[in-house]
């Protein structure tokens, strides 16, 4: 409903212009370890290449400039981009049509489980278009505001985006605000209309809200269902049609964008690249811009969307270099690589990675503190953007305090240490960093600056030594029905929100801009502009504690002595529940054949006992904190 | 294999006089001079049914044109081959389940009697209980399984209310059930038990689907039905069973204390050790499920043993605290000292802060007998054990450090 876009700083009312981005250069992703490689067989990498022809260089000579077209799918989350990008990927024989291609380009199983995209993925389609044989790169995006960086970073390696929009949803926030990273960059914006195949489809409506939002002509939209396949075949002939060749050119010195990195175990970094100029291959001597390091390069290829190597790349084509790059913060998204001894202007809008939501992350168990330790260290070697400092807590033990481009990022991040290294953290409730000026002259000589970042509330400096605090505000896209207009606009007044833009997008629909501090948005915002849509509203202390209340409730187990829980304010009791003793908790009939299923059953429930923290006697399972800290969605 | 008519109730006759001698003397367990190792309870497995009961979830099938006679050569068979195998010396008790052990004929009943009774020694005072249902044993049947050597019943009452039984999907009503019982303490007396169910859903509910019974209700039925039995005079001597006049049923305690037992028939599981082959390690075993493939098996091996696999002496351990705390004695330290030798209870959860706290809370005793559940104990054991059974684990690691080479 509402993705905010560009992080920057706020200084009471007035925005400063210490504007910053959240920056991701290598944003999770498995390493191309083997079994990865193996799947990407199954999925059939090619009709038209068998494995032993595989191993065969491409010879990417054969497409110059003009038959290339780079391009992007940007989407609201749930409009289709995924599997629209599975049919363009089939259509061009790409891919094989099974039925097992859901979303390929999602390659975690993250992505696959939440239907999100968190990693851009990139895959070149080789496409017959009126006798000549097109080039065309699909560089897909994640679809979240919190990679927004890395959105607007694929995107400068595009001439276009397909924008799709859902035909039943109509525009969302993120449509939005992905339109105008496109438009920004100055792409040509190919409207696509999908799931027209739904029942309560309207894409009338839908091509009335384009027009008056994003001011492109109603019949320039392509009405499409990428589930059934209709209308697919046409989007590949805009694309070649309405979207320019890039403006790069072969005879100049190489000028490459890096636009993602992943790390691989075996062959170091692998940089997916976007060349402005020039050529590279195997052998040349490079530099990067940022870090001024020079590199051999061992290996250049396109994306099928699996590796593979080709003998060079070209001005205006995608793919990727392997160049003995020991760590992805060596090839961040954003930096340019040239070849040694001829310097090139940089591409513009390089950012390092910003973290802007902290959390701290402990263990559940203080033994597996090293276990943690390792699978975090393991995990951000993929994921540079993820910043990690040793912290401790009276409560929880030693841990760390861990700093993320935004909440899903977070959630992804838990996620995967708990899917692919099987850890158990307890996190506790994000925060965002602030800033401030001091004015005690002793701090200032301590901290050897005037302005200060704190990211751990337990180290807020007290406001007698400071002049001035800072805070990170978002510009944040509301898209909600008339009715609640009034409410919403309350809820964002309540949070510090200053209104920069109002503007009617249909006959009922209105879209908000808001600068938001993201301090007040980054816990239950989203929660709170849910409620107020289903008209519940109440005292905001009471309404919490209530809900942290139930929430514990919830997610207790019976214990052997019953367990009141009260929200307090002070000395005041506001909200209480209680769970109720255990009165029976034993298996009625045992008898010889039953012995060794309950043995079975009691070991696991001892094990799982295992997991759960005490705090005082009483046991509580470690989601029991999360959902306490964590504003569930879903409700 | 079949044996005369004559041959098979030869036992059964001995062991008619001997119960009439037993009685008269008062029960009490008879504490037997063979070793633990060199005796073992029976269990019988018969997998039909009449029809399929909508909350029952044992290993049972429908009949289609079974052939009784080759089921009974087959049981035959097994018991006889698993008792060599035991090498035991003595079986204690026998015990006929199902499935519908009492649409078996009684024929089968006395056949298997017969062959434990010639593989080993089979006292004539053991119990030997059969689980009855109440349409399938009418009195003359009765008489006759008595006749056979049967000399305790199990009476699948489960309810008193006909809604209820219809419900359940059961055959009978409840003066059936009524009737059945009467007639069983008639043949039987003091020697007959029955089953009953706590915590039905209400009546409105499809059928074929049972929701869970609601735990608040169900706990507080198990709490009001043990006061009004000890107020009747019976003896909770398990969680779910209770027996007057001293009537223990001898073969279930067996489970719970750990003894060896030999399962026989489709799906039966065992706990013994196969000395008759040369082992040394108490196995978990389990007889093919399907009584098709079963017979097949044990018609071209002698057996039908599916899986058999060694139980570890922590994991025997963890067995006897499990089931011992289910019984009202619990395990008494002469009965732990027989598993383990050198860490006793008092090591093992003397100086344990947890289980202090479940003392304290008066759901657990550990004292001179041994440690047993409390009253209040009893009803939650699924929760202490999770304190108890990781205490133990724990112990026994400090016990046997990771073995030293030499």
């Amino acid at each position: 409903m509402w993705p905010p876009a560009r992080p920057s700083w706020w200084r009471g009312h007035a925005l400063v212009a210490w504007v910053t981005r959240a920056a991701s250069p290598g944003l999770p992703r498995p390493p191309h370890g083997r079994t990865l490689r193996a799947a990407g067989e199954s999925w059939g990498l090619s009709r038209h290449y068998s494995s032993a022809e595989r191993k065969e260089k491409v010879d990417m000579s054969r497409f110059p400039v003009e038959n290339i077209r780079n391009f992007s799918i940007i989407a609201h989350v749930d409009h289709g981009k995924s599997t629209l990008a599975d049919r363009l990927l089939e259509l061009t024989g790409t891919i094989d049509k099974t039925k097992n291609n859901k979303q390929v380009l999602d390659k975690l199983q993250v992505e696959r489980e939440r239907g999100i995209t968190v990693k851009a993925q990139t895959a070149s389609l080789f496409y017959n278009h009126e006798g000549k044989q097109y080039l065309l790169n699909l560089i897909d995006t994640p679809g979240h505001v919190d990679f927004s960086y890395e959105v607007s970073r694929s995107l400068s390696a595009c001439q276009g985006v397909l924008l799709v929009v859902d035909a039943n949803e109509g525009i969302q926030a993120q449509t939005v605000a992905n339109f105008f990273l496109a438009f920004e960059a100055q792409l040509s914006v190919i409207p696509v209309i999908n799931k027209i195949d739904l029942k309560n489809a309207d894409p009338e409506r839908v091509e009335k809200q384009i027009e008056k939002v994003f001011d492109i002509p109603s019949d320039e939209c392509i009405k499409i269902s990428a589930k059934i396949g209709t209308n697919v075949e046409s989007i590949l002939q805009a694309v070649i049609e309405r979207i320019p060749p890039p403006n790069a050119h072969r005879k100049n010195p190489l000028r490459a964008l890096v636009f993602d990195s992943t790390f691989d175990q075996y062959r170091g970094v692998v940089a997916n690249v976007a060349l402005f100029d020039g050529v590279v291959s195997k052998g040349d001597k490079i530099v990067s811009a940022h870090t001024q390091k020079a590199y051999e390069v061992n290996e250049v290829g396109v994306l099928n969307p699996n590796e593979q190597p080709a003998h060079k790349l070209y001005a205006g084509q995608v793919g990727y270099l392997i160049a003995g790059m020991k760590d992805v913060t060596e090839a961040q998204i954003g930096d340019t690589l040239y070849l040694h001894k001829q310097p090139v202007e940089p591409l513009p809008g390089f950012k390092s990675a910003k973290p802007m939501v902290f959390a701290g992350m402990y263990p559940v168990d203080q033994s597996e503190y090293n276990n943690l330790k390792s699978a975090i260290e393991k995990l951000t070697l993929n994921d540079s953007s993820v910043t990690v400092h040793r912290d401790s807590s009276l409560a929880l033990g030693a841990g760390w305090r861990l700093g993320f481009l935004g909440l899903l990022h977070m959630e992804v991040f838990n996620q995967r240490l708990e899917q692919e290294y099987n850890a158990s953290v307890i996190l506790t409730t994000p925060t965002v960093p602030y800033k401030a000026v001091l004015s005690s002259s002793k701090l200032i000589k301590e901290y050897r600056e005037k302005e200060i970042t704190i990211i751990n509330p337990a180290e807020f400096p007290d406001k007698s030594k400071v002049s001035e605090y800072l805070e990170p505000v978002v510009l944040g896209t509301i898209i909600t029905p008339d009715e609640y207009t009034g409410k919403i606009m309350m809820l964002c007044q309540a949070r510090r929100a200053v209104q920069k833009n109002m503007v009617f997008i249909d006959q009922n629909r209105v879209m908000l801009k808001y600068l938001l501090p993201l301090n007040e948005i980054v816990v239950d915002f989203y929660d709170s502009l849910k409620s107020l849509s289903s008209g519940y509203a109440r005292d905001k202390a009471h309404t919490i504690g209530k809900t942290i209340c139930e929430r514990l409730k919830d997610s207790l187990p019976r214990q052997l002595f019953e367990i009141a829980i009260q929200a307090a304010i002070g000395s005041k009791i506001i909200a209480r529940e209680t769970v109720k003793a255990y009165r029976k908790n034993v298996l009625a009939k045992c008898y010889g054949g039953d012995i060794t299923r309950k043995m079975k059953l009691l070991k696991r429930q001892a094990e799982g006992k295992k997991k759960l923290r005490k705090v005082g006697n009483v046991e509580v399972p470690k989601d029991a904190f999360i959902k306490v800290l964590k504003a569930p969605s879903d409700k | 294999m079949t044996l005369p008519g004559a041959r098979a109730g030869a036992w059964a006759a001995a062991a008619k006089v001997a119960q009439r001698r037993r009685r008269a003397e008062g029960a009490g367990r008879s504490q037997s001079p063979v070793t633990a190792s060199q005796r073992a309870a029976l269990y019988v497995h018969w997998p039909y049914c009449e029809k399929r009961c909508s909350y029952c979830n044992f290993n049972k099938y429908i009949p289609r044109g079974m052939e009784e006679a080759a089921m009974r050569s087959c049981l035959v068979t097994e018991a006889q081959t698993l008792l060599r195998l035991s090498g035991v010396h003595r079986v204690e008790s026998v015990f006929f389940g199902g499935g519908t052990p009492s649409l078996a004929s009684p024929h089968t009943v006395a056949a298997v009697l017969e062959a434990v009774a010639q593989a080993t020694h089979l006292p004539a005072d053991s119990e030997v209980t059969l689980e009855a249902n109440p349409t399938s044993a009418p009195a003359s049947r009765l008489a006759a399984f008595g006749a056979a050597g049967v000399n305790r019943l199990s009476i699948g009452l489960q309810s008193l209310d006909d809604t209820e039984l219809q419900l359940l999907g059961r055959t009978h009503s409840a003066s059936d059930a009524l009737r059945t019982l009467a007639e069983a303490r008639g043949l039987f007396p003091g020697r007959v038990s029955v089953d009953l169910m706590l915590g039905l859903p209400a009546q409105q509910v499809q059928q074929g689907a049972l929701p869970a019974p609601d735990p608040e209700l169900a706990a507080e039925m198990y709490q009001e039905g043990r006061a009004v039995l000890r107020e009747a005079g019976f003896r909770q001597y398990e969680v779910s069973n209770f027996a007057r006049n001293g009537a223990l049923s001898t073969h279930n305690w067996t489970y719970w204390q750990c003894g060896q037992y030999i399962g026989v028939g489709p799906g039966a599981h065992g706990r013994f050790i196969p000395q008759g082959a040369g082992g040394l390690a108490r196995e978990a075993r389990i007889q093919t499920l399907e009584p098709d493939s079963w017979m097949k098996e044990v018609m071209l091996f002698g057996h039908g043993t599916r899986k058999h696999s060694p139980l570890g002496n922590l994991e025997l351990l963890e067995e006897v605290l499990a089931m011992g705390l289910r019984t009202d004695v619990g395990i008494t330290h002469q009965h732990w000292q027989q598993f383990e030798p050198q860490l006793t209870l008092w090591d093992v959860f003397g100086a344990s802060e947890e289980v202090d706290a479940l003392l304290q809370q008066g759901l657990l005793l550990l004292d001179r007998r041994g440690l047993r559940c409390s009253w209040e104990g009893l009803a939650v054991l699924d929760s202490l054990l999770l304190t108890l059974l990781p205490r133990l684990q724990e112990a026994w690691r400090q016990k046997t450090p990771s073995p030293v080479p030499g």
